[in-house]
């Protein structure tokens, strides 16, 4: 399959790491990943903070480039969400309307795509570590994803799984609203961290490096050990 | 009833709403990200269908009543279940022998009448123009009710059936005298039951009650009795 | 003012935030809501599809509320009811201060209504020299502390039992140990000559219902049922948006609103009151008024994308999973009605510009849209307010900056070159972090920034090829 690979621009810059991770995964399953450079951001940013029209521009530019795009595959729970979700309300009653429509349906998650498109679950890795899992927001209530990471990670060599209390509470990060609102959002940050330290857990894995970078910092900062890694760099271990 | 002077804005509110609605609003559905293509289609949101998904409730007697007795026992309502009018009188004499009733209060019925006729104690019963002054006096209300609702161990009572709207709300024990076949499965039967026996002419006021009263106002832990009666008990009479 | 609202916001939630002893009362408050609610949500035969019957029964009656206020205040003036549309809170106020006079009111009973806050009821008739109690027992400690509820529906969960223990002794001269259950008692004792004795009754209604013209409310204690019971004027306060089409629909309605609300299968009690005491009754009300608010719900009505905002039940299940909201706590919302709902609907009942702080204070979690009752799309609700308060008057800063990203993002290259001048400063940056001088203080005051990489994903990319 010729599979589209979307970094975000957030995974670009500061978490590269996830990002080839997931070119490697996907071309090891005997995939073409392509990847278009003249993306750089699908604009949510400026559509969280209100403002739609710099948010359409940017993300006009994020659906022409991947217009040709057979599948596309999005590295984050969360700008997946925002082309699969919000891009059909951003552009509606506009010319483009129909073409974000498309985008959408054809836009999958990471752990989604390989796990209900491919229906691959067991990728060999190998990752002897207690690992807990951090849902992330938009991934897990805006596109309902729950199982399909838990499944990868059930197939990984070595690796035990013990589930938080708070896996599914939000990290606090929300973008914008991290600098905004820095004293709640960093409560919020609290909240996920101690729960996820009651585990005694190695790692906390997520399918989001924007939750990872929150989390990690708030861990960092209060000299936890406690480490942060991405789903795609758990499944390319060995 | 004289009618208090004061023009209300009824026609300007009326005119605001219709005036909003001119422009539809969408059906609620939710997208989702399921890349399915078709919406199941969904029966129709009515007394009918609620059934199909609120908590299950089996058809017959039997586990109907091993269901509500469990809630009964979940939510502290005390029952007993008597074979003929003489255990009744008994069970109810025993409560008062145990909490020692000096004034009861009740109003006339099929099943009280007996009952209260049997009882040595002070009784006011309840009836136009009583004072509720002698009511808050006395230790224990005794009532009839319209149905038991198995689904949550509920019981329905209107003004018109358990003697008006104070009896069952203001002594500290609430008794109620039932049948077994005054059971219902769930609350889309009360309801049924509610449109049919009063359709024409509604009770001012109908209650479920589920329970004694109870409050968890302080730190979220409960405590029975808060403003209601702290008691309450079914005593089921065999048909 | 919008200032002076966003920063009181800022400032009492940036200080609750940081207040562990907050953070650990209301976790423990909630702990055995969640269970129960779990427990009772699972009974459901479909949880997710009674949801959206109850979403679809609202939409109809929300949807065509002329017709069902019509229905309802028809059939309840039939029965002897007054019913009076109250335009703003100032006539609501008013008919009920008017009605006092008429009737040489002295003394006034409440059960727990949201709606009486939202009018600032009781102020208004305490400075009249009427005798105003709150029956509810969460409402009656936070009157008597002299404050506002802090959640709709736990009004005092911020309290803890020695607090309530001091604030009883201090305001009522009682004795007693800080046992919830001798607390309850003393205020079971104030309450019950107050409920004989009462001229007045004034209620909530939880429901409407247009079919059979009848109000309908919830509640766990009794109180509201001796408020409408004793007291010879029973006036209850109810949003237009409260009604239901059809008396039957409540067999959905009060099972879902206990579950989700309080994590209850049905509450103590739920009690249908269709009139004032009818001609074969023995007790009950001689006069019931029914006073109906609008207070700018049809603004929210017109706004056809937040419309459904207006099915709320306010069950209060949105709060109860908010992180913003456990982590400020009700009182620094300045709202009568908190959390998330209060978020999306604040701007729309007391002005946009004033309170858009409050839909930006989100971390669009989607955990509140998740547990409604009725399907609200609170978290989406909170974006369209923050894109609509944008269009009316952007911010300048805020403008310039995404015109910025917008064009930046425009030439990969660009942006890339500017991420570049960051890899070169980061160094530097342990110098200056957390401090004022700190151009990311906002993020690094209590977090560390992640090490920026030798080479991005692109250029890692591009060497690949
Ligand atoms: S918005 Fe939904 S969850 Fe929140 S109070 Fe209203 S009905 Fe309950």
């Amino acid at each position: 399959m010729r599979i589209h690979l979307y970094i975000p621009c957030f995974v670009d810059q500061l978490f590269p790491k996830a990002g080839m991770a997931m070119v490697e995964i996907l071309e090891k399953l005997g995939h073409t990943v392509e990847f278009e450079e003249s993306i750089a951001c699908c604009g949510q940013p400026a559509f969280n903070s209100g403002y739609w029209e710099e948010a359409r521009k940017v993300a006009a530019r994020t659906i022409e480039g991947l217009e040709s795009a057979e599948t596309v595959v999005i590295g984050s729970g969360s700008c997946g969400a925002m082309i699969h979700k919000f891009y059909p309300e951003l552009f509606k009653e506009t010319p483009l309307s129909e073409k974000a429509n498309a985008l959408a349906a054809k836009t999958f998650e990471f752990s989604d795509f390989l796990v209900r498109k491919l229906g691959v679950t067991d990728l060999g890795a190998k990752f002897p570590h207690k690992v807990t899992f951090h849902d992330g927001c938009h991934g897990l209530r805006e596109l309902g994803i729950k199982n399909q990471p838990r499944q990868l990670l059930s197939h990984v060599q070595g690796l035990s799984l013990v589930e938080m209390k708070e896996a599914e509470s939000c990290c606090g990060f929300g973008g914008t609203f991290s600098a905004k609102f820095p004293l709640i959002s960093s409560a919020m940050g609290d909240v996920k961290c101690t729960s996820a330290l009651e585990t005694e857990a190695e790692y906390i894995v997520s399918s989001d490096s924007s939750c990872l970078m929150q989390i990690q910092g708030l861990l960092s900062r209060q000299k936890k050990p406690l480490k942060t890694i991405h789903l795609a760099e758990v499944l390319v271990s060995r | 009833m004289e009618a208090t002077v004061m023009n209300d804005s009824k026609d300007l509110i009326l005119r605001r709403i219709r005036e909003a609605l001119k422009t539809p609003a969408p059906v609620p559905g939710g997208h989702d990200y399921s890349h399915a293509e078709t919406t199941p289609s969904r029966p129709k949101p009515e007394l009918d269908n609620f059934r199909q998904w609120l908590p299950k409730v089996e058809n017959d007697f039997n586990s109907q009543w091993s269901l509500v007795t469990k809630s009964f026992n979940a939510l502290k309502t005390d029952f007993g279940l008597l074979d003929s009018p003489t255990q009744l009188i008994d069970f109810v004499q025993e409560l008062q022998r145990s909490e020692n009733w000096k004034r009861i209060a009740f109003h006339r019925g099929a099943l009280v009448t007996p009952v209260v006729d049997s009882l040595q104690t002070e009784k006011i019963e309840i009836k136009s123009g009583y004072d509720c002054q002698d009511l808050e006096k006395c230790e224990v209300g005794i009532t009839e009710c319209d149905a038991i609702i198995a689904q949550t161990g509920s019981i329905l009572i209107t003004s018109r059936s358990a003697g008006g709207r104070g009896l069952s709300a203001l002594p500290p024990h609430h008794l109620i005298l039932a049948r077994p076949s005054q059971m219902v499965s769930d609350l889309p039967a009360a309801y049924e039951l509610l449109y049919q026996r009063y359709g024409k002419d509604y009770p001012s006021m109908i209650s479920f009650i589920t329970g004694p009263s109870r409050t968890g106002d302080i730190e979220r832990i409960v405590v029975l009795g808060a403003h209601g009666p702290k008691k309450l008990t079914v005593a089921l009479l065999k048909d | 003012m919008s200032a002076t609202y966003a920063q009181d916001f800022k400032e009492n939630s940036g200080r609750m935030s940081q207040d562990l002893t907050h953070r650990a009362v209301i976790k423990k408050a909630l702990n055995a809501y969640e269970l129960k609610r779990d427990e009772n949500r699972s009974k459901y035969l479909d949880w997710q599809e009674a949801r959206q019957a109850a979403a679809e029964i609202k939409w109809e009656a929300i949807n065509h509320l002329d017709r069902y206020l019509l229905e309802m205040t028809e059939k309840l003036e039939a029965r002897g009811t007054k019913v009076f549309w109250a335009a703003n809170a100032e006539e609501a106020r008013n008919y009920v201060i008017q009605l006092s006079q008429e009737k040489k009111v002295k003394s006034i009973i409440k059960s727990k209504t949201m709606t009486s806050e939202e009018i600032h009821l009781n102020s208004a008739l305490e400075k009249l020299g009427y005798d105003v109690i709150e029956s509810d027992l969460g409402e009656y400690i936070v009157q008597l502390n002299d404050e506002p509820p802090y959640h709709l529906v736990f009004p005092a969960m911020h309290l803890t039992r020695t607090q309530i223990q001091a604030i009883f002794k201090n305001k009522l001269g009682s004795n007693t140990s800080d046992q919830p259950e001798e607390l309850t008692m003393v205020a079971r004792d104030i309450m019950r000559q107050k409920y004989l004795t009462a001229d007045m009754g004034i209620s909530g209604a939880n429901f409407g219902v247009a079919e059979t013209g009848m109000i309908s409310i919830t509640e766990n204690e009794g109180n509201a049922r001796l408020t409408t019971s004793f007291p010879k004027i029973h006036v209850a306060l109810m949003g237009i948006e409260k009604v239901l089409p059809k008396l039957g629909d409540l067999a959905l309605f009060l099972p879902l609103l206990a579950t989700a609300g309080g994590g209850q299968q049905i509450t103590c009690y739920n009690t249908m009151i269709g009139g004032p005491r009818q001609k074969e009754e023995v007790d009950g009300p001689e006069e019931f008024h029914l006073v109906l608010i609008d207070n700018r719900r049809t603004e929210l009505l017109s706004d056809t994308e937040q419309r459904d905002a207006l099915h709320c039940i306010r069950c209060a299940a949105c709060l109860n999973v908010c992180p913003i909201f456990k982590s400020s706590g009700g009182h620094s919302y300045g709202t009568t009605y908190q959390g998330p709902i209060g978020s999306v609907i604040t701007p729309h009942l007391r002005g946009l510009q004033d309170w858009k702080h409050l839909s930006s204070a989100s971390s669009l979690c989607a955990s509140c849209t998740d547990v409604c009752p009725v399907k609200i799309d609170i978290h989406h609700h909170l974006l369209h307010n923050r894109r609509n308060a944008v269009s009316q008057s952007p911010v300048w800063w805020e403008k310039i900056l995404f015109i910025g990203f917008s064009a930046v993002t425009a030439f990969p290259s660009l942006f890339q070159a500017s991420l570049k001048v960051a890899r070169f400063f980061q160094p530097l940056h342990g110098f200056i972090k957390g401090s004022i001088l700190d151009p990311a203080r906002a993020w690094t005051q209590t977090r560390d920034l992640p090490e920026i990489p030798a080479k991005s994903f692109r250029q890692q990319w591009k060497q690949r090829s």
